[in-house]
């Protein structure tokens, strides 16, 4: 069903070598380290997003609609929305990035691949930090690819643009990270919507902090690069924090 | 005792301020104390369907 | 040492009995300086020289936000232990106290906005201590959702225990964060509690207030405690008596 079939198998060593040899799968004599299995997963995810090409566009039509929200509701002079610029792009980013978050953990644990990976022997943190690795991929890259166009729209300068990217980039990864905590403690609960973006938003205020004061700093032509560099602090913070509470949010959802 | 109630103009902020924190300290008793009596019912319950079904 | 007491904890019926035990201990003292502390602060006091009797406020508003922030230090840590050494009893104590910090969380919002009104003119003010009180409100809801959310009480104990977790190491980021934020936009005057030069008889009623809430707290915590042993506990025998007094 929607594609997931057998073809792209968790990553777990197989038992039948001449198999193996067949369907090119790792080496049942060499056992798969925990880089190798989290570079699966990330391929498995990225492939299996790929089939339903229709669903990667939903978070970017998504933030394309919000902007469009702001000037209707507020005013179409280009002062004004420069200034709102750094509020309507982060909020936009964050609400888009909350959206894909449900469907990080939801399939796999529908279809036990998520059972499949507690199960398998193999570092279930380097797992989940591929999964949202993919998910950032999939999302928060392509919202911060968008997100010069919607700064145009609002009226910023071009010379503002390649940093409001990277903002963007950094900001999205984050909550990337910080979301997959949310996404793995609410997994199987019906219609999890809106406490996922109550447990998730909190946590994700100093990202929306810093990422707007870089955006705003951008716009104005002085440099942002201390909020950036406390951005990527966040970031970086959330890679090592975050695989781990995700790894155990998903053992105790199994359980 | 007038001036008391009036506390120096600011009776108006004053006293729902109070209000509110007393009032949010007498329904945390009550909440406490109803949480306790239900777990006690239930409790009772599950040992009387326990008792039923040995 | 001897750790003998500290392993009892983990014993449900051992709990319970002692929380029985405990209770008054904790509630009759916390009425007497509760008590004390409104006297000291409402009529004893005098008033401050700027903000006039509208300063007693601070005698409500500084105990409510002592709470929300306790009460959520509190409920992780136990939390923390619940996960760490799989002790029920430690999940029952967060479990029991996440309503406490909330309405007291939400007191301290609302007595905080009461305070803004008269002395800076307005009802809310984002200034960084109300927005992350109001960020802990949030924190507290979503842990309460998490609970409800999920049936399995196991489960759900374990899920929102490493949601708690994870936002007391957040409660310190978000603070810092907001109140750089804050700090960018230099908004106008920031609640001053000129605490060193309080006079006693200004300082002694709010000690009193800190103290007799502290007490409450425990009170209260006691007595959901209770309950929420008694819901997780499947063994008939001791329960049977605990109903039977």
């Amino acid at each position: 069903m929607n594609g997931r079939d057998a073809q792209v198998a968790p990553p777990l060593t197989v038992a039948d070598p001449s198999a193996a040899a067949q369907r090119d799968l790792p080496d049942p004599a060499r056992p798969t380290g925990a880089l190798e299995a989290a570079r699966l997963a990330l391929l498995r995810d990225l492939q299996l997003a790929f089939r339903k090409r229709s669903q990667l566009v939903q978070p970017l039509a998504f933030f394309a609609m919000v902007t469009l929200l702001f000037p209707l509701a507020i005013s179409p002079e280009l002062s004004r929305l420069r200034e709102l610029a750094p509020g309507v792009i982060w909020v936009g980013a964050l609400l888009g990035s909350l959206l894909a978050l449900e469907f990080l953990f939801r399939d796999d644990a529908h279809d036990g691949t998520l059972e499949q990976y507690a199960l398998s022997g193999q570092s279930l943190m380097a797992l989940m930090f591929a999964k949202t690795l993919a998910h950032w991929l999939l999302t928060g890259l392509p919202l911060a690819l968008m997100s010069p166009v919607v700064a145009l729209s609002l009226g910023v300068s071009a010379a503002a643009l390649p940093g409001i990217l990277l903002a963007v980039a950094v900001g999205s990864a984050a909550l990337s990270l910080i979301g997959s905590i949310g996404a793995a403690l609410t997994l199987g609960i019906k219609r999890s919507g809106a406490l996922l973006s109550l447990l998730t938003l909190p946590l994700s205020l100093p990202v929306l902090i810093f990422g707007a004061r870089a955006t705003q700093l951008a716009i104005h032509g002085t440099s942002f690069l201390a909020s950036l560099e406390l951005l990527a602090a966040l970031a970086v913070l959330g890679v090592t924090l975050a695989p781990l509470a995700a790894a155990a949010a998903v053992r105790i959802s199994l359980e | 005792m007038r001036a008391f109630f009036d506390m120096g103009g600011y009776a108006a902020f004053v006293w729902p301020a109070y209000a509110v924190t007393l009032a949010v300290v007498f329904l945390n008793i009550f909440w406490a104390r109803r949480a306790l009596a239900r777990s006690r019912q239930e409790a009772r319950r599950r040992l009387q369907m326990q008792g039923e079904a040995s | 040492m001897d750790w003998t007491w500290f392993h009892k904890l983990a014993s449900p019926p051992h709990v319970y009995a002692l929380a029985v035990r405990l209770t008054p201990w904790f509630a009759w003292p916390a009425a007497l300086c509760i008590a004390a502390g409104l006297w000291g602060g409402l009529v004893l006091a005098p008033p401050d020289y700027q903000q006039g009797d509208g300063f007693r406020i601070l005698y409500v508003h500084a105990p409510s936000a002592w709470m929300s922030l306790m009460v959520y230090v509190t409920m992780a840590s136990a939390a923390a232990v619940g996960l760490i050494w799989r002790m029920k009893v430690a999940h029952a104590v967060a479990a029991s106290c996440a309503p406490i910090g909330a309405s007291f969380t939400f007191a301290a919002l609302v007595t905080g906005a009461l305070w803004g009104q008269p002395m800076w003119g307005t009802y809310w003010e984002w200034d960084p201590r109300l927005t992350s009180e109001l960020v802990l409100l949030f924190l507290y809801l979503g842990y309460m959702g998490l609970r409800a959310g999920i049936e399995d009480p196991q489960r759900a104990d374990r899920a929102s225990a490493v949601l708690a977790v994870v936002g007391v190491v957040n409660v310190p980021i978000i603070h810092y964060s907001v109140t750089w934020w804050n700090s960018l936009h230099q908004a106008p005057s920031v609640m001053r509690l000129a605490k060193p030069e309080m006079p006693p008889a200004m300082l002694v009623p709010l000690l009193l207030m800190l103290l007799g809430f502290t007490l409450f707290f425990v009170a209260l915590l006691l007595t959901r405690l209770r309950g929420e042993v008694l819901s997780r506990e499947r063994a008939a025998s001791w329960i049977r008596e605990v109903i039977r007094t």
